[in-house]
């Protein structure tokens, strides 16, 4: 009982980072109706930039600096690479943030180097007690963090001016531009948002073991979380990162034990399985909205 | 009720007029696939000079060649996939591995570390690599039947890393990583065809087998293009719902487009690794999904022609590269120092897929197919 407990912690600490970088993938979704796969590097290049600039202004400046920087990348992005290619079908422009990613990942990975790069974080391995719980300090830092950020997103989403243009603009561009919302700003607003978050998490992925080149492929994981919760859902993609961070802890934990013969290592791919499974009986997620068309 | 001797039937085969090359006086003429002379006689200059490079490059540039044109089968079933059909694939490098391990299993020795069945004859593994996949290719396809878009663009990304973990972890069939094992061995009728023998060098046998095979696969494309089930695809692409309407049984059809596609993938892994005679488990990442993609959409997507371009092009680019450090310095051959060959290629695929997707949608096909209408139309052209 005590290490399932403990096995949920960790799953919900690793799934608190997936639903950040499936948020990401969500808000850029709703705005722009394209996955953005880009989002790995942006997350990347988030962990890197923490590991240089802490070294200059210590941890609790050096996470927003670098949250601030990524969502500079993204913005700079959007404007080159994505604005350019509205109006042409999706497809092409999934294409596109496929091949940003090829790039930057490169260019990250110069700054990486052959070693792992340390985040410098306060929590490392440190473990904590719960009562009878021993757990490391990064999954509840990573949860609690996560907790505050949905929180404000949500509430920006609801109260502010700028969250109703976005909301406005998800729900039908042309009228929204009709209103006065300026649909362009609301593309570079949410792909400024994408990267803000996606440099958070890469915090979070670098905390403990550190960042190397092959970090990348955790961002991916967001995909199932948010294929999960339905692709145009704040609230899935939550709910859809946690639940995928809980599954791959529980793989992590007892596959080893009760099904040895699905190979080492099968937690990382497990996510993949329960996308699979998922879209088997829901097409359009969990929360998603099922597509109505007219021909 | 006879008909009218210069209205003509469909049955008829209508003659073309002599001096106009653009009349077409029968719908066979309209879907002919070298429909104008010069058509007929540059496509004879390219296939005669194509087989001639045998005999006159080096051995090391007909392995990149023949690597390039086994690509180019790989991106033609891509292509028929999703440029044809319009259901996107991230997952071909998943095909192409099961078609690599289909053949490697087969033609492997009985007894070896890895698992073996001693057929080496290539007539036997290619066709079986082919459906192998083309199976496979079936199972994932009533997926694709419930999903669009971008959903089934993420699925079949989750397919290769699943493909990876399985490759990864059956070490009897593949070695496991960073070991490997020997790769399918092509042999005909007795004779090693990677080895020197009375045909010439391994080389030059390989190069005029994939291309004759290259020539085969393109030819089957394009005529299953304008077929029946070809013209079914493209109402599927332009507007799946409408197909319906009209008739065209979706799910049928996706599974077909999966099948075909997932058999080229299969014969293209095949073929690759009995080039270089040694397959690695790591190879069939997102990576190689990728680079196909860039072949298609740089090629010009939905032609076949295209596809043979983008593969050309994409595989042509490493020589290209590595000889980079000898022109520019600052760039090293090393892959412990920054600026390396292999970065600049890496940056170079995503580059391209930008810049044309951006700048030309159609790929390289479409550059030639302005260059032709400019040169066509001169002194007229604007």
């Amino acid at each position: 009982m005590k290490g399932l407990l403990e096995t949920l912690v960790r799953g919900l600490g690793n799934g608190s980072v997936y639903a950040l970088l499936a948020l990401g993938f969500v808000i850029i979704y709703k705005a722009t109706r394209v996955i953005s796969f880009a989002q790995p590097a942006l997350m990347l290049a988030g962990a890197v930039a923490v590991s240089y600039l802490v070294e200059v202004t210590g941890f609790w400046l050096a996470v927003p600096l670098a949250a601030l920087m990524i969502a500079l990348l993204a913005l700079g992005i959007e404007r080159v690479c994505i604005r350019p290619m509205v109006g042409r079908p999706v497809f092409v422009v999934a294409i596109i943030t496929l091949g940003v990613d090829v790039v930057v990942r490169v260019v990250v990975n110069a700054f990486i180097g052959r070693d792992v790069r340390q985040m410098g974080d306060p929590w490392g391995f440190d473990q904590v007690s719960l009562g009878p719980l021993v757990v490391q300090q990064r999954w509840l830092a990573m949860f609690g963090v996560t907790a505050v950020l949905v929180a404000l997103l949500f509430a920006f989403f609801r109260y502010t001016r700028y969250g109703l243009a976005m909301r406005a603009a998800a729900y039908d561009q042309e009228t929204a531009l009709a209103q006065g919302v300026s649909v362009g700003a609301v593309f570079a607003m949410s792909w400024a948002l994408a990267g803000f978050l996606a440099a958070i998490a890469g915090m979070f992925v670098g905390t403990g073991q550190g960042v190397e080149q092959t970090s990348w492929i955790i961002a991916l994981k967001a995909l199932p979380a948010i294929i999960l919760g339905g692709l145009d859902s704040l609230g899935g993609a939550v709910v859809g990162g946690l639940t995928i961070g809980i599954v791959e802890s529980l793989f992590q934990s007892y596959q080893g034990e009760y099904a040895p013969w699905l190979g080492q290592n099968f937690a990382v791919v497990s996510p993949y399985v329960v996308m699979l499974l998922v879209l088997l009986v829901r097409p359009y997620g969990l929360f998603g909205t099922r597509e109505v068309e007219r021909v | 009720m006879t008909v009218a001797r210069d209205i003509p039937t469909s049955r008829s085969r209508a003659r073309r007029v002599r001096g106009r090359p653009l009349l077409y006086t029968s719908y066979a003429q309209d879907m002919a696939l070298l429909d104008t002379t010069a058509k007929r006689a540059w496509t004879f200059v390219l296939v005669v000079l194509a087989f001639s490079l045998a005999a006159i490059l080096q051995d090391r540039s007909l392995e990149v060649l023949a690597g390039a044109y086994v690509m180019a089968i790989g991106a033609i079933g891509l292509n028929i996939v999703s440029g044809y059909a319009g259901q996107i694939s991230l997952g071909h490098a998943f095909f192409v591995a099961i078609g690599a391990y289909t053949a490697a299993a087969l033609s492997g020795p009985v007894d070896g570390r890895t698992i073996g069945f001693g057929l080496a004859e290539i007539w036997i593994w290619l066709p079986a690599a082919g459906v192998v996949a083309a199976v496979f290719g079936v199972i994932v396809a009533p997926l694709a039947a419930r999903l669009r878009g971008l959903y089934l663009a993420v699925v079949t990304l989750g397919l290769v890393f699943l493909g990876e973990h399985v490759f990864k972890e059956w070490k009897s069939l593949t070695g496991g990583p960073g070991v490997g094992r020997e790769a399918a061995v092509p042999e005909l009728f007795g004779i090693r065809l990677n080895e020197d023998g009375p045909l010439g060098t391994g080389e030059q046998t390989m190069y005029v087998l994939t291309l004759a095979l290259l020539i085969v696969f393109a030819l089957a494309a394009r005529n299953l293009a304008r077929s029946r089930i070809g013209r079914a695809f493209a109402a599927i692409r332009d507007r799946d719902i409408a197909a319906e309407v009209m008739g065209v049984p979706l799910t049928r059809y996706k599974v077909l487009a999966f099948g075909i596609s997932s058999f080229y993938a299969g014969c293209a892994g095949a073929l690759l690794y009995s080039i270089t005679g040694y397959v690695e488990p790591g190879s069939f990442s997102l990576l190689l999904s990728v680079q196909f993609i860039a072949m298609v959409l740089i090629g010009g997507v939905a032609t076949v022609s295209g596809s043979i371009m983008g593969a050309l092009f994409i595989v042509l680019i490493q020589p290209l590269t590595r000889s980079l450090p000898a022109l520019l310095p600052v760039i090293s051959s090393d892959t412990t120092v920054t600026p390396n060959v292999y970065q600049v290629e890496t940056v170079l695929y995503g580059l391209l897929i930008i810049l044309f997707l951006v700048f030309e949608p159609r790929g390289l096909f479409g550059i030639w197919i302005r260059a032709r209408t400019y040169w066509k139309s001169w002194p007229f052209s604007y």
